[in-house]
């Protein structure tokens, strides 16, 4: 029994570590575009990094048919857009300020980070 | 040309092209030089990615595609704002997916059903002899099979979003499907590592979650589909063709080619494909889709149309003026597009869950599995399985996720259908608490537009002259000044087909009134404060003026060489349906406010006729904003309703600024929520969707809740102890797949919704 629980405990803790802790690399916008893949369930980049006040264009591409990936909302900048299977999106933005925009679908299961420096 | 005109027109266009026949990147230069040698092109962008090229500058796609081929390569033009075309691919998708689960669906109960019978009502699911074994065996590898026929979505999900640090609804899928049935294979297997009372296979549980919630997901999405059925309506408002003279001839284009200063042909029955000004014709609009508003409006030369509304009797030329995105429809549908995905504040919360959620789900799974292995009765190990599947399965992150913007999505729509745009989530949700509603009175409850009502004269004009002759006067004094009043003694005139006099020393005395000669008589027209001003003797008629002011009109004295002639009273006509729609407001338990620069006695006239007890008046714009502020120190949730103009301020500051627009004008980006009539109708009607809304918001975000945070102990086992009672995987992958489906249906029923009997 307590290695079960020691293993129980362990799993917990990889958990933890496997999906709250872990920082993600980030990928950094060249030459003013970015592919962004909605894939297997997640943004591929998820995480992205800009610099302010540069125009950039976000390109989705929907591979995911399942109806959680259609949507595709970045509130804080009032963005919104419907991503339309094996199509590209594009999503063209200048932002005026530093900080972390969080970008995802309606119920948050696709999640990404555009970094802005 | 105005220089608004001047703008629009050197504004440029940009046209996206799909290049065929790219295969290197070398083409790129080519084809980007070829575009930009093409007269108007300012700029050419080539995306070798997905070999689209981005055109900037004031030129027909025809040319430019010309150009293309020119150098070797097939082009066409990708019509950007082209919703009806995305629309109708989404659709498409939709449907082919909706078919694949629907198959999945049936693939999987169809094994699913018979075993649970069996389990049910025939034998047990248990592993005692060699040929149960065997038998179980096989229904273990036809298990497999059909995990990874209807399945493998969420297996193949949930382990490349395991490798990407992310979890979703496929993990606790693949998780709670992929236990069972390895417990089950274990059984099968080793009998002999699990206890006599434990040798139970779950092969049914496995097969029955994917069956279920494959079923959820294609109902889900059919319910899906319909709460964006006002978009959809709004988006096939849009011509998709255009009748365009070009170089004399007739041409029907597409909708994207339509250029800025294009001449276009509309007949009757036509819907108008652009935004422009009416060059030559005479027919009558139907703008009721946009505005909501049922009679026809007629049109002529230099007269404002909207692209969307139906050409009704004759036919027309027009000049567009706002093409593509620019036009008031494309901003309408936009608007509505983004409100709908925008969260109301009461959201926040599901959406801080929904991002912990899964992993959280995975925690409480291994948690509940420890404590029935270390506290739970005989057989531990199946009773630790059963639990930890069924926490996995019961969590549904689908329905607290999608219970706040489901809603926002239908109420956004109905509002907007009701002629109401609503700018984002939290404007529907302060206007569904707003406990005072201001309203300014010039053009919000009334008209905005005066009109002469009366001409009094006056002893001295006896025998002088009549009251043609003094509204003649009037007029061409009033020919020199901006103020409304003035106007709408021209207009009177003009009616009255009366021609105007020359004026000589025309002189705007601001705030009191306009002086002038005229066929050598000294002309003196204002208010009482001119009249005081200039020492002249009016007591005998202030009686009369106070009179009209009482009647909601406001009187003007007009004097001859000293001598008062005649009073000539105003009004601005109370808009028809203002005094239901204020009752309606007030119905609702709303408090509402008059605001006006107006004079107090036209004030309480005003606000006695359309039954309002609080009003303010000689209110300056700067000092309706004061009135909102201070009316939300003592806590009150402040609507203001203006024109978007002069009450900027005020709106500004209110919690929830309503603007009055038209169907030509639609000041959408102004307010918090536009109101696409004139109607105070559209006030009560948008409150009533908004309250509607947020009810529904509620209602789905504590189903959710239930499902959610109270179904888990339920699975986990929490009742056991005291009733019994443990929930099994197969009624958790029910209750799951049908939570997201009853949080879609409901927000269903929010179309149903009528705000006008509210």
């Amino acid at each position: 029994m307590i290695i079960i629980n020691i293993v129980g405990l362990a799993l917990i803790g990889m958990i933890i570590w496997w999906f709250w802790l872990y920082t993600p690399k980030e990928t950094q916008v060249r030459n003013n575009e970015i592919i962004i893949d909605v894939k297997d369930g997640v943004y591929k980049p998820s995480h992205i990094k800009c610099a302010v006040n540069e125009p950039i264009v976000l390109n989705f591409i929907r591979h995911d048919k399942s109806p959680c990936a259609e949507m595709l909302l970045i509130p804080e900048l009032s963005i919104s857009a419907v991503l339309v299977v094996d199509k590209s999106t594009k999503i063209a933005l200048t932002i005026p300020k530093t900080g972390e925009f969080e970008f995802h679908c309606q119920m948050k299961m696709y999640r990404g980070v555009l970094k802005v420096e | 040309m105005s220089s608004e005109e001047t703008k629009l027109a050197q504004k440029d266009q940009t046209t996206q092209l799909s290049i065929e026949g790219a295969g290197c990147a070398s083409c790129v230069g080519k084809i980007e030089t070829a575009l930009k040698a093409v007269s108007g092109v300012s700029n050419a962008e080539m995306n070798f990615a997905d070999r689209t090229v981005v055109v900037t500058g004031h030129v027909a796609s025809e040319q430019l595609i010309s150009a293309v081929e020119g150098v070797g390569y097939n082009a066409t033009a990708l019509c950007r704002d082209n919703e009806n075309e995305a629309l109708a691919e989404k659709e498409q998708a939709d449907k082919a997916y909706y078919k694949k689960l629907i198959r999945d669906t049936w693939l999987a109960l169809s094994l699913g059903i018979p075993l649970m019978v069996y389990g049910l009502f025939i034998g047990e699911m248990t592993v005692e002899t060699n040929l149960e074994r065997i038998s179980w065996l096989i229904v273990g590898i036809i298990t497999f099979v059909v995990m990874h026929f209807s399945g493998k979505h969420f297996y193949i999900g949930a382990w490349q979003s395991l490798k990407n640090h992310a979890a979703n609804m496929d993990t606790l899928i693949a998780l709670g499907t992929g236990t069972a049935w390895l417990y089950s294979m274990v059984v099968v297997f080793a009998p002999d590592i699990v206890p006599l009372m434990a040798r139970h296979v779950y092969f049914e549980a496995t097969a029955m979650i994917i069956g279920l919630i494959n079923l959820g997901l294609a109902l889900e999405l059919k319910a899906r589909g319909k709460t964006s059925e006002a978009i959809k309506r709004l988006i096939g408002l849009e011509a998709k063709t255009a009748k365009v003279i070009r170089d004399d001839k007739l041409l029907d284009i597409g909708i994207g080619q339509v250029l800025l200063n294009d001449v276009i042909k509309v007949y009757p029955g036509e819907k108008i494909p652009v935004d422009g000004v009416v060059i030559e014709g005479h027919t009558s609009i139907d703008e009721s889709m946009l505005t909501g508003e049922p009679m026809p409006v007629e049109k002529g030369e230099g007269d404002e149309i909207v692209a969307g509304t139906l050409n009704k009797s004759g036919s027309i030329l027009f000049k567009a003026t706002r093409v593509g995105k620019d036009t008031a429809l494309a901003q309408i549908i936009n608007m509505v597009k983004r409100a709908q995905n925008s969260k109301p504040p009461i959201g926040r919360l599901a959406d801080v869950i929904s991002a912990y959620f899964v992993p959280a789900v995975m925690i409480i799974s291994i948690t509940s599995a420890l404590v029935w292995l270390n506290f739970g009765p005989e057989p531990t190990i199946a009773f630790a399985m059963v639990s930890a599947t069924t926490v996995l399965i019961i969590a549904c992150p689908c329905a607290l996720g999608l219970a706040t913007p489901m809603s926002v999505m239908v109420g956004v729509g109905k509002a907007a259908e009701a002629g109401v745009l609503i700018r984002n989530g939290e404007a529907l949700q302060t206007a569904s608490k707003i406990t005072v509603m201001i309203l300014d009175k010039t053009g919000t409850i009334t008209e905005g537009a005066p009109k002469v009502t009366d001409i009094f004269l006056t002893d001295e004009s006896i025998d002088v002259l009549d009251k043609k002759q003094v509204l003649q006067f009037a007029a061409s004094i009033e020919s020199g000044s901006e103020h409304p009043l003035g106007q709408a003694i021209v207009e009177s005139a003009a009616a009255q087909n009366i021609a105007l006099l020359n004026i000589e020393n025309f002189n705007a005395i601001a705030g009191y009134g306009v002086e002038a000669i005229c066929e050598n008589k000294q002309l003196l027209f204002g208010n009482e404060k001119l009249m005081n001003k200039r020492s002249i003797n009016i007591a005998s008629y202030v009686d009369k003026a106070q009179t009209f002011a009482k009647e909601a009109k406001t009187p003007m004295y007009f004097t001859i060489d000293g001598k008062l002639i005649a009073i000539i009273a105003v009004a601005d006509p109370i808009k028809d349906d203002s005094i239901e729609a204020i009752k309606r407001l007030q119905r609702n338990n709303i408090r509402v406010i008059m605001l006006t620069g107006d004079n107090n006695d036209t004030a309480a006239a005003v606000a006695k006729k359309v039954g309002i007890n609080e009003f303010f008046s000689d209110v300056l714009p700067q000092d309706k904003a004061h009135k909102v502020t201070a009316l939300q120190k003592k806590n009150e949730v402040v609507g203001m309703t203006g024109d978007g103009i002069n009450d900027a301020p005020a709106l500004a500051l209110a919690n929830v600024g309503f603007a009055i627009g038209t169907g030509t004008d639609v000041a959408i980006e102004s307010a918090d929520i536009t109101l696409m009539r004139g109607s105070l109708h559209g006030l009560a009607d948008g409150i009533a969707v908004s309250k509607a809304t947020l009810r529904n918001i509620k209602q789905n975000l504590t189903g959710a809740f239930i499902y959610n945070v109270a179904g888990i102990p339920f699975a986990a086992g929490v009742l056991y102890p005291f009733f019994d009672l443990l929930l099994t995987p197969v009624s958790a992958g029910a209750a799951m797949a049908f939570s997201s489906l009853t949080v879609v249906t409901n927000a269903n029923r929010l179309r149903l919704f009528n705000a006008k009997e509210h």
